[in-house]
């Protein structure tokens, strides 16, 4: 079985130099090598969206990604959605709304919901629901997730 | 001081999850985040075979590979162990024989996965296949090799119960009307997002400390010290942030076990993160079920009597077994008045992965059938659906015919609120073919009345409490939050008594070296013994700082009373003290505060055998109306809204309670409409979140929550459960709103497309239109 190689890869705006066999999976990188915990591992087969990330913008399962195949794509993690200080808005009203109960799948539905915002600050229902339907969520039906989504989004009009 | 606790400032209204913050930034910590150092990798070799004997396990090649540490079978720490003190029937690898495909056989611990993984592969096994049982109905007879020793006279029936109330047959027989349904229920399983993980390390000093993802941290804590020989005193156990639990995390697991065997083994830390394959072979989940129904009342629909039969595949192990199959049967004895009673369960033990408790634990599956049954005998009696079930509800304060003691209940508001908000009287066979309207009903018990492992002389809860010169307080108990709310509701109970803002009361992380003990997050019964645990602590906390507060204030302690971070003088307007300066008045001479407070069931029910069994010191109540629409081409249909009224006594946190229903009425939608555990053979084939789908965000129906209960008189704050009996109703509601929409019953589980599909084709056969279709 092959050796590490070298890996850079730049993970929340910092450029990270690491090594790791060709076969490392970004979700292994991450949580084991990287020490960034937030994103979950829920399932290892790209069926849960626990282990959500941003590739350049956009959502992505770190689980079914090849660390080496990430290239120059800026990773963005639940770390990196979250501010400095206090939280995003979809975290606060993640928060405020309930939408968070074991909170295991949340940072994957935080990073989803930020990824879809980005690109589309004020979705549909359906839109949201499409966006998160990669997502499984077991405690929630979904209905304060959805709801937290669209308070977060800008106001229409 | 009284204790009488004034207008509520945070009980009653919505309060954020306390962790909601951590959380939402990935900074919670769940056990998976946990690394010690020198920490070794964990796997489990699992059985190819679904029963048969072991004739040796050869682990010589496996552990010669550099870098392996241990490779441990079942010989190493052979004691078998079980929920139940009754049925331990379980070991941490399998000993002697394997009994499911899944079973485990060996655990190594190694330095990385690759290598673990290696050693696996290099356990050679010699098993002599014995005759596979998938159907339980095969074991209710002698078998040619029983499952387990201890099943009943030769067959793998590992528990059954018989029991008479009153006088069935003649009921029957004097009986105006009568139906039967006969339900069928595959498998369903938590399917938690969480996978089941648990970190083990035992230290020079002698200590083991195991950190796991488990909703009962003190069964674990039981089992480890059976198990391994090690005086509870000497092992610790700690709950970090769990992932989601619904009963799958309430057993004590063996790979829990295996991974302390694995620590003890090596001296080295070591992590057993299952993969997602196997939890599911794991599973503990609701018990694959065939129920038979027959229900008696007189011409005006007064129920008369229940005849119930039902066989319940319980998999591999006993598990919570006996337990279920005791609610199979009792827990329909609400929340309808039910005058003759009689059940036979029976529960058989099959070569498949181990049934258990799953969220609403033995009162799903005969939920559905009763409350099937009752819309059919509506329909013959014509009667409507709403109006039969008012007819027969369970007064307040009474008493069932098997001696269940019933207090509060609210099922009538229940009934009348989810028929007006629904538009009940509008839609009911009004709506066009292909939509239907259904009322489905609920009963659960609000805790067990009977701690599993204690006599009712032990408190089921305590929780301590502490505060210190900076204010803070701190709150421990093995209550074990695993995303309901309870730490937020701990919190909420102990800052509403002290009258302190909710930032002052830290909620401790479960570990067993210093929070006192609580039976855990099963049975629904968090919220009613922890709840009162912590007002009974609080008060006392409250009568200590009090007495700061009058020589402060220069009054009798009689005459203090609680303000917002102060406290105040009665009749003297303006004289108050704040919180902490009172606090450190009281803590002249004694330094910290400490309190304890702690909630012991008192004995209810009757004294026949089996009696305690769904004995509860209170339950809720539902009733829900579910609106369906069904493409009657496809068979494909949608839930689009359910109205769930629920009474769960006064809802403490109201933000908590909705998330459970709406949780509940997700998860019993699954059962419903498409989740199974479905079988080749002893085989499961779809062991993976791909294949065994939970309802996605599309699928989910708009859910008005109607809370509608009245003040308990034992609950604390007058509040009951909330986290599982909201879900029984779903189910009768859906199949009910589909029977009202194409006229098809449907006593099979799941209700799939291909099933409404086939219904259809079988009512038009007949030439039997409905609503004019």
């Amino acid at each position: 079985m092959p050796g590490p190689e070298p890996l850079r890869i730049r993970v929340n705006g910092t450029l990270r130099a690491t090594a790791a066999p060709p076969e490392r999976i970004l979700l292994d990188l991450l949580r084991e090598d990287l020490n960034l915990t937030g994103t979950k591992r829920g399932c290892d087969l790209g069926t849960c969206g626990c282990c959500t990330v941003l590739l350049d913008g956009r959502p992505t399962l770190s689980c079914l990604t090849l660390a080496h195949e990430v290239g120059d794509r800026a990773v963005t993690t639940i770390e990196g959605v979250t501010p400095a200080a206090g939280l995003s808005a979809v975290q606060r009203e993640f928060v405020a709304r309930g939408a968070t109960q074991c909170g295991f799948c949340t940072p994957g539905f935080i990073v989803t919901a930020t990824g879809l915002l980005a690109t589309n600050p004020r979705p549909t229902r359906e839109e949201v629901v499409r966006a998160i339907s990669g997502n499984l969520c077991r405690c929630t039906g979904y209905t304060k997730i959805i709801e937290a989504i669209l308070a977060a989004a800008e106001p229409t009009g | 001081m009284t204790d009488a606790v004034g207008p509520l400032r945070l009980l009653g209204s919505r309060i954020p999850y306390v962790e909601g913050p951590l959380k939402v930034t990935g900074r919670a910590e769940y056990t998976d985040d946990m690394k010690r150092p020198g920490m070794l990798v964990g796997r489990l070799l699992r059985s190819p075979q679904a029963h048969a004997r072991i004739r040796s396990i050869d682990t010589a090649a496996a552990r010669a590979i550099p870098g392996v540490h241990a490779v441990l079978t079942g010989d190493r720490y052979p004691t078998p162990f079980g929920v139940l003190p009754i049925t331990h029937d379980e070991t941490a690898i399998a000993v002697g024989k394997v009994r499911y495909l899944g079973d485990i056989v060996a655990a190594v611990a190694a330095d990385d996965e690759l290598t673990a993984e290696r050693a696996l592969a290099a356990v050679r096994l010699d098993l002599e296949p014995l005759p596979e049982y998938v159907d339980a109905r095969v074991g209710l007879t002698p078998v040619a090799e029983p499952i387990h020793a201890r099943g009943l006279h030769g067959t793998n029936i590992q528990k059954e119960v018989v029991q008479h109330f009153g006088d069935v047959d003649a009921a029957f027989a004097h009986a105006a009307h009568s139906v039967r349904v006969r339900g069928t229920f595959a498998g369903v399983t938590h399917a938690f997002t969480e996978p089941l993980v648990t970190i083990a390390e035992a230290t020079p000093d002698g200590r083991l400390t195991v950190w796991s993802a488990t909703q009962v941290p003190h069964y674990l804590h039981r089992a480890l010290s059976e198990v391994l020989g090690i005086p509870m005193h000497r092992i610790r156990v700690v709950k970090p942030e769990v992932g989601g639990g619904f009963g799958g995390k309430s057993d004590p697991l063996p790979h829990e076990i295996a991974c302390a065997a694995l620590a003890l083994e090596t001296g080295r830390p070591v992590k057993m993160l299952l993969d997602r394959e196997d939890v599911f072979y794991t599973n503990h989940g609701r018990h694959p079920t065939q129920n038979d129904v027959r229900i008696a009342t007189d011409a005006e629909g007064r129920i008369s009597a229940y005849d119930i039969d039902a066989v319940i595949d319980g998999g591999a192990w006993s598990s919570f077994g006996t337990v279920t199959t005791y609610y199979n049967g009792v827990l329909a004895m609400g929340p309808y008045r039910v005058p003759n009673f009689r059940y036979r369960g029976r529960r058989v033990y099959t070569t498949k992965p181990p049934s258990g408790a799953m969220r609403a634990h033995g009162g799903t599956n005969i939920r559905y059938s009763v409350e099937v049954a009752l819309d059919r005998l509506a329909e013959e009696l014509s009667i409507d659906p709403f109006d039969l079930r008012a007819k027969n509800a369970l007064p307040p304060n009474s008493t069932t015919v098997n001696e269940f003691r019933i207090t509060s209940t609210s099922f009538a508001k229940c009934l009348a609120v989810a028929r007006a908000r629904s538009g009940w009287d509008e839609k009911f066979r009004r709506l066009p073919y292909g939509r239907g309207v259904g009322l489905g009903c609920g009963f659960y018990i609000s805790g067990s009345n009977s701690p599993i492992h204690f006599t009712p002389k032990m408190p089921q809860s305590t929780v301590h409490l502490k505060v210190d010169m900076d204010g803070g307080i701190a709150v421990h108990s093995m209550q074990a939050d695993i995303g309901q709310g309870s730490n937020t509701l701990l919190a909420m109970i102990v800052a509403e008594v002290l009258g302190v803002d909710l930032d002052r009361v830290h909620v401790q992380r479960v570990d067993s070296d210093v929070s006192p003990i609580d039976l855990g997050s099963y049975s629904s019964r968090v919220t009613f013994m922890m709840g009162n645990a912590a007002r009974t602590a609080a008060l006392d906390l409250k009568a200590q700082i009090a007495r700061g507060a009058a020589a402060l204030l220069d009054c009798p302690v009689d005459d203090v009373e609680v303000g917002h971070e102060q406290f105040r003088a009665r009749g003297r307007p303006g004289a108050s003290v704040p919180f902490l300066d009172a606090l450190h008045r009281a803590m002249e001479g004694t330094g910290a505060l400490t309190a304890s407070g702690s909630y012991q069931t008192r004995p209810v029910g009757g004294s026949f055998k089996g009696a305690r069994a769904g004995t509860a010191p209170a339950y809720s109540f539902a009733a829900y109306v579910a609106e369906t629409t069904v493409d009657v081409d496809t068979g494909e249909y949608s839930v689009d809204k359910v109205w769930a009224a629920f009474d769960c006594g006064r809802p403490l946190n109201r933000l908590a309670v909705e998330g459970q229903i709406e949780g509940s009425i997700h998860m019993g939608l699954g059962q419903v409409m498409g989740e199974s555990m479905n079988y080749r053979g002893a085989r499961l084939l779809n062991p993976s979140l791909l294949e065994y789908k939970i309802p996605a965000p599309q699928q989910m129906p708009e859910v008005e929550v109607l809370l509608v209960g009245d003040d308990d008189p034992e609950g604390p704050f007058g509040a009951k459960e909330a986290g599982e009996g909201p879900l029984v109703a779903t189910l009768p509601a859906v199949a009910n709103a589909l029977y009202d929409a194409i006229g098809c019953r449907f006593t099979e589980l799941p209700i799939t497309p291909d099933r409404v599909v086939r219904a259809l084709e079988r009512r038009r056969h007949e030439g039997r239109p409905w609503k004019g279709a």
